[in-house]
């Protein structure tokens, strides 16, 4: 296979600057440096450019030093995305520095045609696997991303609340999956051990169906809480839930529920009422 | 009788995420239809409900729908289709409570409650394929 020469390292080498100034007027002029600042831009094409030379002198093919330039294109890729910019203006970075590499092979292999069709096809193939590669990373960096994404909107969408002094309320809102419930029943549990409430209020006015497995995991939900020694209330049951529950047969019979989530909190309030004067 | 088909779709249903978009397709037809909010209620559970057992038993099918009118009347029709290992004892599968699985056993009794029409097509090897009706 054909490595590249070290008259085209060296050349790379002394015509850094130019290269570089080309390379980053390329970039500028394909809106692939919004947001960057000039010096991170210096620093970023210098240092790409150091390595490429540095790398390849020492391992004498286009492999050899792939490690280290992988992992600078992979730090790139990670600030690109969380930049908020697209996989094309990233890869970019690679791809731009074409142009002005391939002039300059031109100039110095002019009276060496067969050389020069060598040598470019070398540096072609070295920066479209680099670009590829670098495609790569910041795919895995902007799944890394909207994966944490998911975990805080899971996180978020189950609010537990304190209502009054011994009732938690938790208000459900859109679709309860299976992950969703099990965070949903794991963060109330803890919140009802962790401020000893004795009334749980599960609101699901902001879920809009209310079928038998989201049936199967609030039954769950509840036998929990009743077996930590409190109390559970459904609140938020609709009529036209309420005419969908008796069809399809769900005996929720067994649950206290409620239309509404103050109606709810009063019987919940009540509830604590009778307790306390119970206890004296 | 004659049956016309004003509008219909297909849609995939072959995985959980899956079971949402049937829903949110099924509200959104019944609600262009103008149906009721307790009427189109029902619907969305059964037809969360057959989506779900197309995932979860029949290994992924389809959800075909169409928006049908009989003698004046507008009504809504889903086909749950897969090629699944289909229903042995469909007399057990369509009893309050028996299930195969881990669930309550209610979504196949139930989901025939909620719609006016429920027709059950299955057989050992050969997939399951179930039709429901709700009327405007
Ligand atoms: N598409 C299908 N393919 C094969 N078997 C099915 C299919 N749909 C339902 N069944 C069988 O019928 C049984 C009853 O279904 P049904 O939906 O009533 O209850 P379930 O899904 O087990 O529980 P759930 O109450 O949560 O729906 C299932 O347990 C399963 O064995
Ligand atoms: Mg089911």
């Amino acid at each position: 296979m054909a490595t590249l020469q070290g008259s085209t390292l060296e050349a790379i080498k002394n015509n850094q600057d130019q290269l570089l100034d080309q390379w980053i007027n390329s970039l500028e002029s394909n809106g692939a440096t919004r947001n960057l600042k000039e010096h991170e831009l210096r620093q970023q094409t210098s240092g790409f450019l150091q390595l490429l030379a540095n790398g390849l002198q020492q391992a004498d093919d286009a492999t050899g030093n792939a490690e280290e330039v992988r992992r600078f294109l992979e730090k790139l890729s990670a600030s690109r995305a969380q930049l908020g910019h697209d996989s094309h203006q990233t890869a970019y970075f690679i791809f731009a520095l074409k142009g002005p590499l391939f002039s300059l092979l031109q100039r110095v292999y002019a009276d060496q045609p067969a050389l020069l069709a060598e040598q470019l096809l070398v540096v072609s193939e070295l920066l479209d696997s680099l670009g590829m590669h670098t495609v790569r990373a910041y795919q895995i960096t902007r799944e890394a991303v909207i994966r944490r994404q998911q975990e805080e909107l899971l996180e978020l969408s189950t609010p537990v609340v304190k209502l009054w002094d011994g009732v938690l309320a938790l208000p459900l809102i859109g679709t309860l999956d299976s992950q969703r419930s099990q965070t949903v029943m794991e963060s109330l549990l803890q919140r009802i051990v962790d401020t000893g409430a004795e009334i749980a209020i599960i609101d699901i006015t902001g879920v809009p169906t209310v079928d038998t497995l989201v049936a199967q995991h609030l039954l769950k939900t509840v036998t929990a809480i009743r077996l930590m020694g409190a109390d559970c209330i459904i609140s938020g049951v609709r009529p036209q839930i309420a005419q969908t529950i008796v069809h399809l047969g769900l005996d929720l019979s067994s649950i206290t529920t409620k239309a509404n989530l103050a109606d709810a909190l009063k019987l919940a309030i009540k509830r604590l009422d009778v307790g306390d004067s119970a206890r004296g | 009788m004659n049956v016309n088909v004003n509008q219909s779709g297909s849609l995939a249903v072959r995985v959980e995420q899956d079971v949402v978009l049937a829903r949110q397709q099924a509200r959104k037809i019944a609600s262009e239809q103008g149906m009721r909010l307790v009427d189109l209620t029902k619907l969305v559970t059964a037809v969360s409900e057959l989506a779900r057992n197309t995932v979860v038993y029949g290994g992924g099918g389809d959800m075909d729908w169409q928006v049908i009118e009989q003698s004046g009347r507008i009504g809504l029709r889903m086909l749950f289709r897969d090629e699944g290992p289909g229903i042995a004892d469909t007399r057990l599968a369509l009893t309050d409570g028996w299930t195969s699985g881990s669930g309550l056993g209610l979504g196949l009794t139930g989901a025939r409650r909620l719609v006016d029409e429920f027709d059950l097509d299955t057989a050992p090897g050969q997939g399951t394929r179930i039709t429901i009706t709700r009327w405007i």
